[in-house]
């Protein structure tokens, strides 16, 4: 246990446990609506959200910050843990769908009388929680596979996961695909039969997530200090040398890479019911990159800093645009500039400089 | 009601007694049916008057007014049936209603009808639009045409349409000349002309006769459609080419990842917009892209050098910082210039000289502004390979390129090398945005769907010289057109992807490595 975090790690994660584990369910659910200290289901969901991009943002650093290796896939395995957990919320709607139909409306649009393959099984809950992680998994492990036995590496691997991210998006726009075509998945009503807009579905839905980010953290902080993860980060400083004092450091690196896939298709998973849709621009290019900004703003190879500029960042998204929304791109590009020129090591870094001075 | 009727026959004989007028009634009065009925007639009749009544009726110009049949136009009525004007328009006067049906015969009658204009332009554009879509109707017109006709490309355009409205023909000597006739057609259309014919002719020979029609339009027909693929493959890898080419230089030659490669192709396009827009209103305005390709050239460059100077310096070396912050550039430089000119596409407009085409074979037509494009990438691409060949900075470049150092000890000044090879890279993606703002949506985002694009093409080319990028742009137009014609544009676009992600698995380098020791970079 000691070995994880020290004092002071435990304690901010157990403030962090108390906040979402016990404030934050009494000031939404015990609190009435009428009383100012009411936390709202906006609240809710916001928060809910953002955790998962959380988790996201860890899965990318462990990949990033501790193998040096720049995804710009990630947004892809997240859509794709999204898309599987959707169907089966699609198949939860049953006939109350527009059409009153027993198909989820974007086929009877089409007119299809069954459903296509891909939807085989997709009523069972476990089926799809097994495709969330699989999926995503089966994908990172067959595309790792065949770039990392190559030796493709730096840009040449950024470029190439985003040409993929590209490819599969205008694949999900496609009707023929048999994922609703540009709508996506929307309109959810249950989850295991219970009513999904409820607060305390919501409020389950949240506590998951959080539990997620802390066995996220808790999984990443123990690989990071393992044996392991030493060598994934001897891998980042110095491959060649791994490789001369005898590791086959594909492996490693392709352990790792499946890993933060299924992470993100798991917060994928847990992302779909809270915002409530699903839909291929999840899977476009700038949501990918995104997600590099969110670790590169809290602290690359720090883990806690990648999943709090995860926060800082979407925090900061839903604040400008709803408050300034012209200003928002002007607000990001400028934080994906000065990050890389001044901030190398993020804002956690920045602290721990102050913490040293002072 | 009959005393009136009678009344009205005697003031209007010819309503009556004049088949014309009965035509006109039966076009204006009668059912669906009954009104197409007319229509053929007219054609058939084929002479001014006819065609007046039929241009009226498909510009709504033709009304009722009680039981005679008006042609109101500038508040002046004309009897469509005698042709006689009237002292002032009816106050009771009734549209007459165009279904699509009808407006759809009411067009081919039209283009019938033209077939015996003066004008040879007129005539050839008539003929045009017939081939393949004739009315039987129709021939008695087009027979009087042909007899008419001195233009040898009308003359044989109209021989395919008779040839067409023949196959029908009761006489069998008509209809074995008729198939023979249409074996020297390429168009398409007649192809399905002549299998509709083989399904309910029964007489052997003419069968045998119109197969061997079939193959010899089959074969014309496929050259024209290989051209056309050619074509359009050319065209596209010469986009591909122009937006790439920028990038071999910033990328290929100094190994910046410029992510707002894209959006200085957008500033290119639109300061081609603001030049036009100056131009707008004058005389010269089919010039304006003389002065809008060294703006195109000069603003992204100018752009191009202050991030240099200003960002991406600091980063040489960091190529993953350099990708996250030319990213965060690019977002800046889409808000500004949303900011700017709005969210909305701008209207770009052709000069008269782009806009049209020319056909090289029926059905085949090469618009005049993708050919202009293939001629200015091939220009683009003089200008890059004389500029870095045969200049001083072009000398400088390459040796900034290959060894750093030893250029440095030498004398370059690197850093101004470096400044003066982005604006210039920045630049010549400008001129990818001048031609791309001819014939592709001008908005914010343009950048954004030509930045993976030009990615690949570098990548696949290989880097650090622009041989390899000009045999990548022109093989990923082929490959991109060829899968389009078999699988649709997204399946071929998803394709040509995937094959890149498993090329760049096996040779790392791009096609044509340059040679060396580079084990790690």
């Amino acid at each position: 246990m000691n070995r994880l975090y020290g004092a002071r790690g435990w304690t901010i994660l157990g403030v962090f446990g108390f906040f979402v584990f016990a404030v934050m369910p009494f000031f939404n659910l015990y609190v009435s609506t009428e009383n100012p200290m009411h936390v709202s289901a906006y609240w809710v969901t916001l928060l809910g959200k953002i955790m998962c991009y959380a988790i996201v943002a860890v899965a990318m650093d462990l990949i990033w910050g501790y193998a040096g290796i720049l995804s710009l896939g990630h947004g892809l395995f997240f859509a794709l843990g999204g898309y599987s957990f959707g169907m089966y919320l699609m198949r939860q709607i049953g006939a109350d769908g527009q059409y009153q139909q027993p198909m989820p409306d974007f086929m009877v649009f089409l007119d299809w009388k069954e459903f296509p393959w891909q939807w085989w099984n997709s009523e069972s809950f476990w089926w799809c929680a097994m495709l969330v992680v699989v999926v995503p998994g089966l994908l990172a492990y067959v595309f790792g596979y065949f770039a990392f036995r190559s030796r493709v590496k730096g840009v040449y691997f950024s470029i190439i996961t985003q040409a993929l991210t590209f490819a599969a998006m205008l694949l999900f726009f496609r009707n023929a695909t048999g994922f609703g075509g540009n709508n996506g998945f929307t309109d959810f009503r249950r989850i295991l039969d219970i009513p999904i807009a409820t607060p305390q579905t919501r409020m389950a839905l949240f506590a998951v997530s959080a539990a997620t980010l802390i066995g996220t953290l808790l999984l990443a902080r123990w690989i990071v200090t393992s044996k392991f993860g030493r060598v994934l980060a001897a891998i980042r400083d110095a491959e060649a040398r791994v490789m001369f004092c005898g590791y086959d450091t594909m492996y490693y690196k392709l352990a790792i890479w499946t890993l933060s896939a299924v992470l993100c298709g798991i917060a994928g998973a847990l992302y779909v019911p809270q915002v409530g849709i699903i839909n291929p621009s999840e899977m476009s290019p700038a949501n990918s990159i995104e997600i590099a900004i969110w670790v590169a703003v809290g602290g690359r190879g720090t883990l806690a800093g990648a999943a709090l500029g995860a926060g800082l960042v979407n925090g900061a998204k839903s604040f400008f645009t709803q408050a300034f929304p012209e200003y928002w791109l002007f607000f990001l590009g400028l934080l994906f500039i000065l990050v890389t020129l001044f901030l190398p090591q993020g804002v956690l870094g920045l602290l721990n400089r102050w913490k040293k001075s002072a | 009601m009959r005393m009136l009727i009678i009344a009205a026959l005697l003031v209007f004989p010819s309503l009556v007694f004049s088949q014309d007028a009965k035509t006109v009634e039966k076009l204006a009065f009668g059912e669906s049916d009954e009104k197409v009925e007319a229509i053929a007639a007219l054609v058939a009749a084929g002479d001014e008057k006819s065609a007046a009544v039929l241009q009226a009726m498909a510009d709504g110009d033709l009304y009722t007014s009680g039981k005679r049949v008006l042609i109101v136009k500038d508040d002046a009525a004309t009897d469509a049936a005698t042709g006689g004007k009237l002292a002032k328009v009816p106050e009771d006067k009734e549209d007459i209603t165009v279904n699509n049906r009808l407006r759809r015969e009411l067009n081919g009658a039209l283009a019938a009808l033209k077939l015996i204009s003066p004008k040879v332009e007129v005539r050839h554009a008539a003929a045009k639009e017939l081939l393949g879509r004739a009315e039987p109707a129709m021939l008695p017109l087009v027979k009087k045409a042909l007899g008419k006709e001195s233009n040898p490309d009308v003359k044989a355009m109209l021989e395919q349409i008779a040839a067409a409205l023949e196959l029908k023909a009761e006489d069998r000597a008509t209809r074995l000349a008729a198939v023979r006739k249409l074996a020297s057609s390429n168009n398409s259309s007649t192809k399905t002309l002549l299998l509709s014919f083989l399904g309910s002719e029964k007489d052997e020979e003419l069968r045998a006769e119109a197969q061997k029609s079939v193959r010899a339009i089959e074969g014309s027909v496929a050259w024209g459609e290989r051209l056309g693929v050619v074509f359009t493959s050319v065209s596209l890898g010469s986009i591909l080419l122009l937006a790439a080419l920028g990038l071999a230089i910033t990328y290929g030659l100094m190994g910046v990842i410029n992510m707002a490669h894209g959006e200085l192709i957008m500033l290119g396009a639109y300061s081609t917009y603001v030049v036009q827009n100056l131009f707008k209103g004058s005389a010269y305005f089919d010039w304006y892209l003389l002065a809008a390709v060294p703006a195109a050239f000069i603003v992204p460059a100018l752009v191009g050098m202050a991030l240099e100077r200003s960002v991406i310096r600091w980063l040489y070396g960091r190529p993953l910082e350099t990708l996250l912050a030319t990213w965060g550039i690019s977002l800046i430089l889409i808000q500004a210039v949303r900011t700017l000119f709005g969210a909305a596409n701008v209207q770009v407009e052709n000069p008269a000289f782009m806009s049209g085409g020319v056909e090289a074979f029926t059905g085949v037509v090469l618009p005049w502004s993708r050919v202009v494009i293939i001629g200015f990438a091939l220009f683009v691409l003089l200008l890059v390979y004389l500029l870095l060949n045969k200049t001083r900075l072009g000398l400088f470049v390459r040796g900034v390129t290959q060894n750093r150092e030893m250029a440095a000890c030498v004398g370059v000044s690197t850093a101004r090398i470096d400044t003066w090879a982005f604006g210039l890279g920045s630049g010549i993606a400008g001129l990818a945005g001048c031609a791309l703002s001819q014939i592709d949506n001008v908005g914010p985002n343009l950048g954004q769907n030509y930045i993976v694009d030009s990615f690949m093409v570098v990548v696949l080319g290989g880097v650090g010289q622009l041989a390899g990028t000009v045999y990548a742009a022109l093989g990923l137009g082929f490959a991109n057109k060829l899968l389009e014609a078999w699988q649709g544009a997204v399946l071929a676009k998803i394709a040509v992807l995937i094959f890149i992600v498993f090329f760049i698995q096996k040779r790392p380098q791009g096609m044509f490595a340059l040679k060396g020791r580079a084990i790690e970079s």
